[in-house]
């Protein structure tokens, strides 16, 4: 495993028991009651397309049907909207992870960008069959702030695997 | 370009390919999503994954609700004061009436008596405090701290002090998700106070405050803009006895309100729309601000009359253990 697949650096193979809690961790944030706001990603969107990347052979749609059940229960959405969303978004990522690992964290954002739309335009798909508007452009804005935050989401997601094999008391980190 | 193309071609068969898995979870999702919004086979379901998952969304909620508390803490004395004078003078207010409303209701018994009707029932309600907003970007709905335990059901009508803001439409054991009546899906009957006309309110959505910014393939998605209110009365007809400043109450005939409750103020009225007159409503609760609500009981039917007496009551047919002779037995 390695940081992109240029980079010379070997990390330690990913816990799943982290890439678990990084799934409550985003969920607990997607359940915090902020209201309405556009300024906020998409969490668990976000850390399913990171490990569906990281580690396609173990993430995948299972999983993100899963978490989309637990979504839509959470904000009280229409059962399957997101699970819908992030089925897709989980195959989407799947399909795309050898391609988008040879690219620096940036441009994997530019790649990234592009899913978490679509899964955004599969809610607001369901949404208009549930009898709903087209709701505000703005509405897309959040996909924009998931993809800003792709960079410092892998520095922090592989914490963990940065750690040395042999570990060295002297220098802890 | 398929995405599928950039698949890594296993060497040995493991299993399904992505395509048909994804094929079967998006068949799965569409079949939930059919059975949760046109026949609603999904409620038990939600219910108890909701109170599964109830802890996360609790521990979730409570930095922003430590957050409300703050902002209420500090929002200093004079605020606090001010509102303690409003309610003083709205209970003075509320007084005068409350006896005239006990006064009126023992002569409205009275004469109910006499006239020999039945009596007019009386309601159970819940108070309930909101919890939160949900966080959708076209949907009004808010979550309220009482459930099912409580005894809220589906379908009641949730009030404030100043008028109607929206039906129950989920209830979870110790939760109730509430539809607001600016939620476009959500409808109901009215009666204009003034002229007893009679119509539908249905809630605006957004107001659409952007139609100018909706592509016009979009406009029969979203609704026709109708001004400044987030309410719209519709299907009265353009020649209707209905202006401005009328104060719309709920009408009863959908079963579900109780008649009378205040609902919303008529703000303008366009009569060069067409068959229809195009008015548009303000809600008089305060919908999407109150922290405080009541949910209503359903109606209560009296209980059935009791049966007109037939002297005795109809001899109970002995069975055939009681009439047999000791002297049978063996």
């Amino acid at each position: 495993m390695q940081f992109t697949n240029r980079s010379n650096r070997l990390l330690r193979p990913a816990k799943p028991w982290f890439v678990y809690m990084s799934f409550f961790a985003a969920l607990m944030l997607d359940y915090v009651p902020f209201g309405y706001n556009a300024a906020i990603p998409d969490w668990v969107a976000l850390v399913l397309v990171f490990w569906c990347i990281r580690e396609p052979q173990y993430i995948g749609m299972g999983i993100g049907f899963l978490l989309g059940i637990l979504v839509d229960v959470g904000k009280s959405t229409a059962m399957g909207e997101h699970a819908l969303a992030y089925v897709v978004l989980a195959f989407m990522a799947n399909g795309l992870a050898r391609r988008v690992m040879w690219f620096p964290a940036l441009l994997q954002a530019l790649h990234v960008l592009p899913m978490l739309l679509v899964a955004q335009m599969l809610i607001v798909g369901v949404q208009i069959f549930g009898g709903r508007e087209f709701p505000e452009w703005d509405y897309f804005f959040s996909s924009f702030v998931g993809a800003a935050l792709w960079l410092p989401l892998t520095y922090l997601l592989l914490l963990p695997q940065f750690q040395p094999v042999d570990r060295d008391e002297n220098r802890p980190i | 370009m398929p995405v599928s193309d950039f698949q890594t071609r296993p060497v040995f068969k493991r299993g399904v390919s992505a395509k048909v898995r994804l094929l079967a979870y998006v068949a799965i999702c569409l079949v939930i999503l059919v059975a949760d919004l046109r026949f609603r086979y999904t409620d038990s379901l939600r219910e108890s994954l909701h109170t599964g998952t109830l802890p996360m969304l609790t521990i979730a909620s409570e930095p922003v609700k430590l957050l409300g508390n703050a902002t209420e803490h500090f929002s200093g004395l004079a605020d606090l004061q001010e509102e303690n004078a409003r309610l003083h003078q709205r209970q003075s207010e509320g007084i005068e009436r409350l006896m005239r409303f006990d006064e009126l209701e023992r002569e409205n018994a009275n004469l109910r008596g006499l006239l020999g009707m039945r009596k007019k029932m009386r309601v159970k309600s819940v108070a309930a405090e909101v919890l939160y907003n949900v966080p959708d970007s076209t949907a009004r709905k808010i979550i309220l701290d009482q459930g099912k335990d409580a005894g809220i059901a589906h379908g009641l009508a949730v009030v404030d002090a100043e008028g109607v803001l929206g039906q129950v439409t989920r209830v979870y054991p110790t939760q109730a998700e509430v539809t607001l009546i600016t939620d476009r899906n959500q409808a109901i009957s009215v009666q204009v106070v003034r002229s007893g006309l009679r119509g539908v309110v249905f809630g605006a959505g957004h107001g659409l405050r952007s139609l100018k910014d909706i592509p016009s393939r979009w406009q029969q998605v979203v609704q026709s803009d109708i001004g400044s209110g987030s309410l719209e009365l519709r299907f009265v007809l353009a020649n209707a006895d209905i202006q401005p400043k009328d104060i719309l109450v709920t009408s009863g005939l959908d079963g579900m309100f109780l008649p009378g409750l205040p609902v919303a103020e008529v703000e303008s009225v366009d009569r060069e729309a067409g068959a229809f007159a195009r008015i548009a409503c303000r809600p008089l609760g305060g919908v999407e601000k109150s922290v405080r609500v009541l949910v209503l009981g359903r109606v209560e039917l009296p209980p059935p009359p009791p049966r007109p007496e037939t002297g005795e009551p109809p001899p109970f047919p002995a069975s055939p253990k009681a009439v047999r002779q000791p002297g049978e037995e063996g």
